[in-house]
């Protein structure tokens, strides 16, 4: 089962997502990257059916730089998660539903960070921390129990690695490669 | 195509091939025929009793402007289709090796016990099928009209990153209905030449700056040139990798591939590795067997290599295994 956890702090948000891409019972990739990069200070990940993550992930993020083109400034976090839920929602009772559960991580100037919670059936919430999949089941818990909003980068990673701990270790079959992305400055781990 | 005009087949609303919308209308005799056309309501055939011979797209949401008739029920199959397949390929150190059985199934019917699964679609290309094979067949016959189009109108051949991104695209309508085909793209993609930017990613969108950035930040790692392997599925997935193995046979070939695979194997060693797997493959599925089609392409191109009957194989087998035990028995 494919997992995304994101967690926000006070300057940053910290997101990671597993690494393999399955087709039924057998692991077809094991360094497929699910983020998508929607500008300097925008991360969206993508989880959910085969075909539609990738094809409605890169229609966002080529509307989103489509905005910046014609506009000359970049949408901030709030306004790429309402325009994405907009898009979800419109295909929702169409006959072609995305069927695709979404976090999107950015950072606003003015606001500071935000972590946006999105599911296939459309629904949005800005929230401290955030978790897709059956692993969701098995670390919201450990994020509730330990997560302060005042976290440093270095505990966030702790938490992180609390919650990554426990769905390998718990997790029936797959073998996990999580690949971190830390937004504020984004580079990889 | 021939195969085209047998179905009648008009591109009426750009769903399909809307690359054909963005090329001038003095070039091409194709696009005449969209501006002549009115909807006439299906046409049927008078002889083959009323058989439909429009080729209608299922209905999407962004059709609003009319209503096909009721063609998105799907039709009953009159039989089950042929689905059962050990289809494989790998990337090494001499290129990409394509492998796959010859048999088609249909339910407990072996339909044909020849048939190819690996078929070339330009010199650098080779496209290995699996799930439905009318479908496949189809839709390799589509996928090599539209890179050959594409060749001629824009003088430069399109990598195989935009081939699968192109297949992935034209599949996308079909999701959901019961078009099944799995498609492993195989080839070389040469060094680009004189062409500097980087046309697959931005297919609507041409610009410099950040879709450019954006899109080599997600794939800064997959080399303009050299060997390639993309996976496509009609579900709409697409993967590049360096080994796939796809069809019923799959984790029985899985097992052989993850175990011998290395970058270094020379040419002889990986394509016998390939061999082995599709044999061990073939042994243990009932819808995989016959023969084994092998494709080594490199940058020269792809070469195939004479069809190989794996019963030959398993009596090898067999008499390597005989003879292991008589050796084991006198030394004993």
């Amino acid at each position: 089962m494919e997992y995304l956890i994101g967690i926000q702090g006070q300057d940053f948000v910290l997101v990671a997502a597993d690494n393999v891409a399955a087709s039924s019972i057998i692991q077809m990739k094991h360094d497929y990257d699910k983020m998508f990069k929607l500008s300097e200070k925008i991360l969206l990940l993508c989880v959910g059916e085969a075909g539609d993550t990738v094809q409605f992930a890169e229609y966002i993020q080529k509307n989103v730089q489509l905005y910046k083109m014609r506009n000359g400034y970049e949408l901030s976090p709030a306004a790429a998660a309402n325009f994405t839920r907009k898009n979800l929602a419109d295909y929702l009772r169409s006959r072609t539903p995305y069927h695709v559960n979404l976090l999107l991580a950015g950072y606003d100037d003015s606001d500071g960070p935000g972590l946006y919670y999105m599911d296939y059936l459309s629904s949005l919430a800005k929230a401290p921390f955030a978790a897709h999949g059956y692993g969701a089941f098995l670390t919201l818990s450990i994020l509730d129990r330990y997560y302060r909003p005042d976290l440093t980068r270095d505990e966030a990673m702790d938490l992180l690695k609390k919650c990554i701990e426990e769905v390998s270790s718990a997790s029936i079959s797959r073998r996990f490669h999580l690949h971190y992305l830390h937004l504020f400055n984004l580079f990889h781990l | 195509m021939a195969l085209e005009d047998i179905c009648r087949f008009k591109d009426r609303h750009h769903k399909w091939f809307p690359f054909s919308s963005l090329e001038d209308t003095d070039t091409s005799l194709y696009m005449m025929d969209y501006f002549n056309l009115r909807w006439r309501g299906l046409r049927t055939s008078e002889k083959n009793s009323a058989i439909p011979l429009d080729f209608f797209t299922p209905p999407s949401a962004n059709s609003a402007s009319f209503c096909l008739p009721n063609h998105s029920t799907t039709v009953r199959r009159p039989f089950p289709l042929s689905h059962g397949t050990t289809t494989l390929g790998f990337i090494f150190q001499g290129g990409v090796i394509a492998a796959a059985d010859t048999r088609a199934s249909a339910g407990g019917l072996v339909a044909c016990p020849a048939v190819h699964k690996i078929t070339p679609i330009h010199s650098h290309l080779v496209v290995t099928s699996s799930g439905s094979g009318a479908d496949c067949m189809l839709w390799e016959r589509i996928l090599t009209r539209e890179i050959r189009l594409y060749q001629l109108r824009h003088r430069r051949r399109l990598s195989i990153r935009g081939t699968a991104k192109l297949l992935s695209f034209m599949l996308h309508p079909f999701k959901g209905t019961e078009v099944c085909v799995a498609l492993t793209l195989c080839g070389w993609d040469k060094e680009a030449g004189d062409c500097a930017k980087d046309l697959e990613d931005s297919y609507f969108m041409s610009d410099e700056s950040s879709s450019a950035d954006v899109t080599r930040i997600t794939d800064s790692t997959s080399p303009k040139s050299g060997p390639k392997l993309i996976y496509v599925c009609s579900d709409g997935a697409r993967l590049q990798g360096d080994i796939f193995s796809v069809g019923s046979g799959s984790p029985y070939a899985y097992g052989v591939l993850d175990g011998g695979l290395k970058w270094s194997l020379s040419k002889d060693e990986a394509i016998s590795l390939a061999r082995e797997a599709v044999f061990r493959a073939t042994h243990r599925d009932a819808y995989s067997g016959n023969n084994v089609d092998l494709f080594h392409i490199t940058a020269q191109g792809w070469s195939q290599r004479k069809r190989e009957d794996l019963k030959e194989e398993y009596y090898r087998d067999m008499e390597k295994r005989s003879k292991d035990r008589r050796g084991k028995i006198k030394r004993e």
